[in-house]
């Protein structure tokens, strides 16, 4: 089963003086069960509308998506999603945050605090459940982030740049941790990121995308998680002779849309 | 002060340098954020030098006692009023009046004006049928359309509370109003892919985002309230601080005018000292997201 997107264009329509913009044109790609599918890709190639169109935000002009045989037609907590930042909500506790989901599909108290205290211990954030959020770092905010959206249950978990407002040795560890939480809950997952390195390494799919109008132009096949949960560790698959060729592989590409951009 | 050269190193600072800075600098902070630092001394010499200066121009006689009374025939002042009352009617009634009206307008401008703005802020119908007479009307000086409310709503407490709720009204709504894009889109995205409503999203996310703007706007709004106190009791009141303050000019009784201001701004400070602390309390993550 898994996430089809068959044949979906998003057509902004033409506005003062501006010729309408193809954002995205005829994007195929599934996503299936448990697979880790990583979006690569020069700035305005399309990603972010590719992920908001997943969870539903918007709706393309043409094309479907599908997620487990029924069409998408809007959010819903089978699609959960982690931003970048911004998408927690100060005024309430790191147990209310993560518990947010729950609340909003009226579950109770005591059942949710429940599951929000299992994905708590998950992420490493015992002991912080009455903590304000805005008190916490950059990269435990990150954790409550994914706590809150691994409480529902989703099909699918998008993840929209989640570690591009880390700093480096921070991002490595959320790397890791995102891959273990992965391998553990087995959920497929899209994830968008700017980082070739953090691409190649988390992803068991690798979508290249090119800008004007935004579209998928390669698609690999990577071993390298697979790798790191096996036992491998972290640096030295990072280091390894096919990765950095492949990285290169994929910069070339990237960097010759920025200079077609240019 | 920026012209004063550095104490030398070897002696202790004077007591000018000391208060011209509000606290030592500490280190790493001089390029900091411009106006940091703890103001309660300065604030308490500035009132400690007004009240001298106050005194020191009465006591030397440079101002007859008509223009500017002495602080403390301002004092013995309130106490007779406290003691006998103000043309009939006991001190703490004219108080208690003045505070109902205002706050019975503020508390009625808060109820209507709150779910208005948040209406407008969500809703381009409510907003374009709102919008025109709320903008229209805020400018103007409530003295100039006092005349107006005289005439449709009597001379009664209608037209009273009507002209502080007016004042209170406009800067309520707009608060509300704007509050409401305080939310950033994500926390709205979030609550959408759990499967919130539209009501839900109002209620768990836009509605407290929108908090800090809505006691913001609260505490401007009351501030109004009070200016147009006076104005309101202008017509026919035989009652209330602004009645007060209005007869006793009539009759040149200025420590009676000033001490009535007084009485007001000391009222009103203690109630934004209350909003200040209940912001604290309720929106203690104010700016921090």
């Amino acid at each position: 089963m898994g996430l089809s997107i068959n044949e979906v264009s998003v057509v902004y329509p033409a506005a003062d003086r501006r010729p309408p913009v193809e954002a995205l044109s005829r994007i195929n790609l599934t996503i299936e069960d448990e697979e880790f599918v990583v979006a690569l890709g020069a700035s305005g190639c399309g990603k972010s509308t590719l992920l908001n169109l997943i969870a539903g935000f918007l709706a393309p002009t043409s094309g479907q998506l599908v997620l487990d045989g029924a069409a998408v037609s809007g959010p819903g907590a089978d699609r959960a999603v982690v931003f970048q930042k911004h998408a927690l909500l100060p005024w309430l506790s790191v147990l209310d945050n993560v518990a947010f989901g729950l609340q909003i599909q009226g579950i109770s108290k005591a059942t949710r605090y429940e599951t929000a205290n299992t994905f708590l211990g998950m992420l490493g954030l015992d002991g912080f459940q009455d903590s304000p959020v805005y008190k916490l770092s950059g990269g435990m905010q990150q954790r409550v982030g994914i706590a809150r959206a691994l409480t529902c249950d989703p099909r699918v978990l998008l993840m929209d740049e989640p570690l591009g407002a880390l700093d480096a040795l921070t991002r490595e560890k959320a790397q890791e941790l995102i891959l273990k939480i992965w391998n553990d809950t087995h959920k497929s997952v899209f994830f968008i990121t700017h980082s070739v390195e953090e691409a190649l390494f988390m992803g068991t799919k690798l979508v290249v995308m090119s800008p004007r109008p935004g579209r998928i132009t390669h698609m690999f096949d990577l071993p390298f998680s697979r790798q790191f949960l096996n036992g491998t560790p972290a640096r030295t698959v990072k280091a390894s002779p096919e990765f950095i060729g492949l990285r290169e592989d994929v910069l070339k590409i990237i960097f010759a849309d920025e200079e077609a951009a240019a | 002060m920026t012209q004063e050269p550095a104490p030398a190193p070897h002696r202790a600072p004077g007591m000018i340098a000391r208060l011209s800075r509000a606290r030592p600098t500490k280190p790493g902070e001089i390029y900091g954020v411009p106006g940091q630092g703890n103001t309660l001394w300065l604030s308490a010499l500035s009132i400690g030098l007004f009240l001298f200066i106050w005194w020191l121009v009465t006591f030397m006689g440079w101002v007859k006692p008509l223009f500017v009374p002495s602080p403390m025939a301002i004092v013995h002042k309130f106490l007779s009023i406290w003691d006998t009352g103000f043309t009939g009617t006991p001190f703490l009634e004219h108080v208690a009046i003045s505070t109902a009206r205002v706050f019975g307008a503020f508390i009625l401008a808060c109820v209507i004006g709150i779910p208005l703005g948040l209406a407008m802020g969500m809703s381009p119908v409510m907003r374009g049928l709102f919008d025109p007479p709320i903008e229209f009307y805020r400018p103007i000086p409530p003295l100039a359309y006092l005349p107006l409310m005289i005439i449709w709503f009597g001379i009664g407490e209608t037209s009273k509370v009507l002209l502080i709720f007016l004042s209170v009204f406009a800067p309520v709504v707009l608060g509300a109003r704007s509050g409401v894009k305080s939310s950033a889109i994500e926390q709205i995205h979030a609550a959408y892919s759990f499967g919130a409503s539209r009501w839900q999203v109002l209620r768990y996310v836009i509605l407290p985002s929108a908090m800090p703007e809505i006691l913001t706007a609260m505490r401007i709004g009351i501030g109004f309230g009070w200016t147009t106190l006076v104005a309101a009791e202008m017509v026919a009141s035989t009652k209330g601080l602004g009645y007060m303050v209005l007869s006793a000019s009539q009759f040149l009784q200025t420590p009676v005018v000033i001490m009535g201001i007084f009485v007001i701004a000391f009222i009103a400070f203690a109630f934004d000292l209350l909003m200040r602390f209940i912001e604290r309390r309720l929106v203690p993550w104010k700016g921090k997201m």
